[in-house]
Formats: structure tokens, sequence, C-alpha cells
């Protein structure tokens, strides 16, 4: 839903970031206000798994010129748990395993320190039992899962409805959703985009990063974003994500050689 | 924004560093038969312990300090270490209220209240201030139902009979170089003994303190339950900070007759030394139980933390038959520390059985290593073991070894073993702080979810606290 007088959430202007030295991000511009979907669509390394991660405070990355605000305060300041706190997210491509930490404590510390952060009280153990079995319906997620550690042993689609369960419960004013369809069959990736779609509101925002249309025929996006060699190239409607199914990215590499044509490597 | 990295989070000032300043009665440096006599003499021992000690000074002078452990450390100087030293008040007090305030306070301080009003409601406490026992709360109540809970010198006094029966049957003086020195020298420490039948109404424990910073601590501790009885038992450790190393060689022993269960837990914090590796105890410990009676049950949890050095096997024997032995042990080195640590497990008896979980978590530049025997003896018909032995290592400069022997003479004898090594990485770290949870707080949620399976082993009132005291040794500097 675009709003031009909706509250500016995300600013990010001329943002570059390397890993190991290595310029990935030369400069993305992008704007959120609440209220928005935003689509942001590459090849495989054009950057914006690397622009997810240095939002969210990822460090291995190093920013090295640009700005990043968010709500008006600068957020490359702080520690990616400050981000979490104040409503940015990031929902991973890979979630990782880790053995030993029960899923249910891990959840119920996640979402006290967001509630802190607001004001709110802390949940005891079955207070946010209650909440915790809630949510759960978003992803229609088998509460068996809360008992695991987290994500250990969970499938593909199980981990992607875990982010989803995480996110419902840290209600974020931010999402970014890194590769979020990817490894999930069509019924998965119908429950997680339902999940998202639930959750999105005149409020808060989306970031999805996603190779495929066929997200993006499940969740609408106001704007979509092609990424390549470290910017965005070209701004659109939800109507270029169909181009791209239609046209392939062929013209993206036609666009980056005419503006900078020695970073191209001719395949 | 924060540079912190996994390694900055382990070098957390030690809590426990200070000195009580009181007047000391010491005797002077250096071992010899004439000092043996004179620790004796001082504590107005029988005969029969005397000849023990005498006897097992003159087998020490026999044997040679092990080198087999993956440790290294200079020679210990043993002309260089006093060997008594108790702070000065008159023979122990009847009541509390007689004994030194500031002895009080120390113990106060460590969270170890012994006052009647302060005291823990339901954990019998012997608070041991370097070579002596000062005071043991809740001694009347556990007699009403039989329990002798008191220090070893009072024992020897008061019930003489026990001391020269149990005394080295299960750990015979001659049974390592630290084993003698201890049955030669032994101080204080506590005595258990449970009579038959009876299940210990409470927890009981005792709390060292080292507080001289020449001094050697050589406690003794000895443990007896009776057909049917049972008790479980905590030990806590701590000691200044001082930039010499101090000699810790402590003997137990646990005897468990006939369906009798003893459940041992021991929290060691010793002083582990600076950043650099400068100061520390020298922990080198003999640990072990004997399943006497049939259906016996032995359950050794620890959680070692302190030391600078730590040579520690707390072990069963399991004569009985269906006897049941048990080793849950996390031990967390940091810095320069080196722990080598593991346990035994004899199998004699038929049916008998024993369980060894280890977690070790090696962080800085410390060495940790686990060493377990399994054995099973040709009588020992349809014995079974398992072992797990995970290590977790933190940072890229720290050392985590795993030396498992098992030797069987009993071809149905079940052996199981399993060994993991994972390394904290910098993604689940990421991840859990991108849930809003702090770093500190990540790795310590990481490395309690470690370590968790012993954890539920140790009596509940202090699972807490060893959850508290990783979280303390782990926490530091970030930023």
């Amino acid at each position: 839903m675009i709003r031009p007088d909706a509250p500016l959430l995300l600013d990010i202007r001329d943002l570059h970031a390397s890993v190991d030295e290595q310029p990935i991000l030369k400069g993305v511009n992008l704007a959120i206000r609440a209220g928005e979907i935003h689509a942001v669509m590459g090849r495989n390394g054009s950057g914006k798994s690397t622009l997810s991660k240095v939002l969210a405070g990822h460090p291995a990355y190093t920013v090295t010129a640009g700005s990043v605000h968010y709500r008006g305060a600068d957020l490359l300041e702080l520690d990616p748990e400050q981000r979490a706190r104040i409503g940015l997210f990031l929902g991973f491509q890979y979630p990782v395993e880790i053995p030993g930490v029960s899923n249910l404590e891990f959840l119920r510390v996640a979402t006290n320190s967001r509630r802190a952060e607001r004001g709110d009280e802390e949940l005891d153990t079955f207070a946010f039992e209650d909440l915790v079995h809630e949510r759960l319906k978003v992803v229609q997620m088998d509460p068996a899962f809360l008992e695991r550690s987290v994500n250990e042993g969970f499938s593909g689609g199980e981990k992607k409805r875990n982010e989803i369960l995480q996110m419902a419960l840290l209600e974020p004013l931010v999402a970014i959703l890194d590769e979020t369809d990817s490894g999930l069959d069509i019924d998965a990736l119908r429950i997680v985009a339902d999940g998202v779609n639930q959750l999105a509101g005149p409020d808060n925002a989306t970031l999805l990063i996603t190779h495929y249309q066929r997200l993006l025929d499940l969740i609408t996006p106001d704007y979509v974003h092609v990424m390549a060699a470290g910017r965005i190239l070209r701004t659109g409607g939800k109507e270029l994500a169909l181009e791209l199914e239609r046209t392939g990215y062929d013209w993206v590499d036609q666009e980056l050689a005419r503006l900078e044509p020695e970073t191209v490597e001719v395949a | 924004m924060s540079t912190a990295t996994v390694g900055d989070l382990v070098s957390q000032p030690y809590k426990h560093g200070f000195v009580t300043d009181i007047e000391t009665e010491k005797i002077a440096k250096g071992l010899s038969e004439d000092v043996v006599r004179l620790i004796s003499s001082k504590k107005d021992e029988p005969d029969f312990l005397l000849q023990f000690r005498l006897r097992a000074y003159r087998q020490w002078l026999q044997m040679a300090a092990p080198d087999w452990a993956a440790l290294g450390y200079p020679p210990i100087d043993y002309q260089n270490i006093i060997y008594y030293a108790a702070p000065k008040q008159q023979e122990k007090k009847a009541s509390l209220d007689e004994v030194d305030p500031k002895l009080l306070e120390t113990f106060d301080k460590l969270g170890i209240p012994l006052s009647e009003q302060k005291r823990l409601s339901n954990v019998a406490v012997d608070a041991v201030f370097d070579s002596v026992s000062i005071a043991t709360t809740y001694k009347e109540k556990l007699a009403e139902h039989g329990v002798i809970f008191c220090s070893i010198s009072e024992a020897v006094k008061e019930h003489p009979e026990l001391i020269e029966a149990y005394l080295g049957t299960v750990v015979p003086s001659n049974d390592n170089y630290f084993s003698a020195l201890n049955s030669a020298v032994f101080s204080d420490g506590s005595f258990v003994f449970i009579p038959k039948g009876v299940e210990c109404p409470m927890e009981l424990s005792t709390y060292f303190r080292i507080n001289s910073a020449d001094t050697g601590q050589f406690e003794r501790t000895l443990i007896v339950a009776e057909e049917g009885a049972s008790v479980s038992y905590l030990e806590g450790c701590t000691a200044p900070m001082f930039d010499t190393n101090q000699l810790h060689a402590a003997v137990v022993e646990l005897v468990v007759l006939d369906d009798a269960s003893i459940k041992y837990s021991t929290v060691q914090n010793w002083y582990a030394g600076d950043e650099n590796g400068v100061g520390g105890i020298y922990n080198f410990v003999t640990k072990r139980g004997q399943c006497r009676g049939a259906r016996s049950r032995i359950s050794w949890t620890q959680v070692e933390t302190g030391s600078a050095i730590t040579w520690k096997y707390p072990s069963c024997v399991l004569q009985g038959a269906d006897s049941v032995g048990e080793f849950y042990s996390v031990a967390l080195t940091n810095n320069h520390q080196q722990a080598d640590t593991g346990t035994k497990m004899i199998h004699v008896g038929p049916r008998t059985r024993s369980t060894i979980v280890s977690k070790g978590i090696s962080a800085g530049h410390s060495s940790n290593s686990y060493r377990g025997l399994v054995q099973i003896g040709p009588k020992a018909v349809g014995a079974k073991n398992y072992s797990q032995c995970d290590s977790m290592l933190i940072g890229d400069q720290a050392a985590a070894n795993t030396y498992p022997y098992i030797r069987s003479q009993q071809p149905d004898a079940v052996v199981e073993h399993e060994a993991s090594t994972c390394r904290i990485s910098v993604d689940q770290l990421f991840y859990l702080q991108s849930r809003g949870i702090g770093f500190e707080e990540a790795v310590s949620m990481m490395v309690s979810g470690f370590c968790r399976d012993v954890f539920n082993q140790l009596p509940m009132e202090f699972a807490a606290e060893a959850d508290k005291l990783l979280a303390l040794k782990l926490e530091g500097s970030v930023g």
C-alpha cells in the first residue's frame, strides 16, 4: 500500500559495503515507508543478500560509505541485537541450527527483549506459551517444534516457518526476508507467503529479497527493484517482476555494460 | 558498533579473589617426617592415624610425580610449601557466635552464610578455611536421624572406629603420588556417615577456602552410606588471587553398601591464574567410590571451572552385583588453564552399569582433555557402559583432546562410546543477536545448552548456581 505521507521507516543512501575487503555494495539507494512491500530481485552475486546482512549488522560485512537511517536514527551505529529490539527483522535464507538451545526458550528470550525495548512487561513461561500457541497459527506450525532445539533437524520448510513464527512474535516494523522462498515446495511456499501477508499492515513494511517471480505471485509488491553489481539498477511496480520473468536478466548485463563497462565480466 | 569476538568474552575478573586478613598459625615450610608428626600431634591424633601418615610419607618418598597427563607445568618444589595453616582461634567453637566474625564474613562474602538467621534452609554446610574446619551447620538436626556430618578431625576424635575401618580402604595411600602426599599431611575435610536405611534429610555441603599464599591444601573427605542409605553431597571451592601457584591435593573416598546411594557434586572454582597464566591453583585430586554392595549407586557430577591445572578422575569401582556408576562432568578452561580430567569405571560385579557424560569447553589458549577408562573384568557378566564426550571450542587458540581407554575381559559386555567436537560459530551468534539477544547472553545460552545434560544432574539448589558461574566465567568486555 503506497501512501506518500506514510512515515519513512528505512532510508538507505549511497550504501557501500565490503566483505574481506572485496566491495560488494556500491551505492545502494532505497527508501521504505510504512505500509509498503518492496521486492529486491537480482542474480546470484548481485549483492541482494549482502544488503540484508548489512542492514541486520552481520560482523563479516564492513560499511565503507553511505548511511542507513531507521525511523530517523542512525542504524549503522547499533549492534545487531539493538537493531532487532527496535523492530528490524531479518528472515534468513539458511537459518542455522543451534543444538542444545530450546526453541521455546529462545523464542521467549527474543520476544521479551523486543518487549522490553517497547516498554511492555516481560512474559513469564506461562503467558508466553499462550502467545506462542496463538502465533503458531500464522504459519500452521506443529507445537512439537517448540520442544526441539532451535532449527535442529528441521526440514527446509520447517526452518522457514520457524522464521515467520519469529517474525509473528517480534512484530517488526521492517521485515527483511532473504530468499524465504528458496527450497520450499509450493504448499510450504503458500503457507509462508500467507503468514507474511497476515503480518503485513499499514504500520510496518516488508522487504522481500528473491530470485523468482513465484513468491511475488503470492505476495504482491508495491515496488520491485532490480539489483546488479551492488546497486539498484531499476525500480518499478509489480509489472517489472513480470517483465523480468519474461525477458530474463540479459538486459541487465547490457545496461550495466553501458554504465560501467570495466566492471562487467563477459561470459 | 561492537567489534567483540567470542574470545573477548572470556576474560572476567575472578570474584572470589580477596584475601581475609586474619592471624594465622602456620608451621615452617617444607616436608619431613617431623612435619608429619607435628601435624598429627597438633591434631592430637590417635596412634593408628600417625602410623597411617608415616607409612604414606615413606611411600611418597619412593614415588615419582606422574607425567602421563597432557599437562605442562614446572616441577613443584615440595619443600617450598607450608603444610599446615589455621586461623588463630582456640578449639573449634561449640556455637557459631564464638567463631571469629571475620571468618563468618568471609563465607558470607562467598555466598555461603553460616549464621543461624541467614544460612541456607535445606543445606547443611561444613566450612573449611585453609587447613581447618571452622563450622558445621545443622549438626544436631542431622544427628536426630543418626547422620554424622562433621569435619574429619572431629570424626577422628569422636568416631575413631569408623575412621580406622574405612580410611584408606578405597584410595590406598600408595595409590598414586598425590594420594600418598595427601595421606601423609591431610589436615581437614568432611566426614559423612549415613546409617542403615536412612535417607539423609537434607543436602550436605562442604565449602573449601584457601586463604594463605604459600599454603597447600590437603583435604580428605570420607563418605559412608550403609545398607539402603542415601545422601546427596556437594563441595565448592574458591581461593584468593596470588601470583604464585598453590598446591591442592585432595583425596575423596566413598563407600556404598547394598542398595545405598551417594550423589557427589562438585563446583570447583579455585583461582585459575590471570590471563597470562600467572598464578592459580594446581589441583591434583584423587576421588574414588566403591560400590561394595549389590544394587548400590554412586553418581559423580562435577563442574570444573577454576584452577590453573586440573588433574582429576572421579572413579567408581563397581563390585556389587547390579551396582551403578555415573560420571557427569563439565570442564571449562580459559586463558592458559589446563585440565586433564575424566573418570574410571571399573566393572567387577555382574550386570554392573556405568554412564559417562563429559562436556569440555575450551576458550582462550587453554587445553582441555578428557581421559577415561572403562574396564570390564572377567566376572562382570552383562556389564554395560555408555560414554559420551563432547567438546566445544571457543576461538581458535584452544585445544580439546579425548583419550578414551576401554579394556574388556568379558565378551558379552556392551561398551558404547560417542564423541563430538563443535565450535560456537559467528553465524550462530549472529542468528541469536539478530533476534534481540545480546552477545554475552547468546554465548551463555549456547554454552548452557551444551552443558544441560550435566546441569540436570546437579541438586536443584546448585543447578542455577552452576549456570550463573559458567555465564560469569564467559562474561567479559564486549565492545
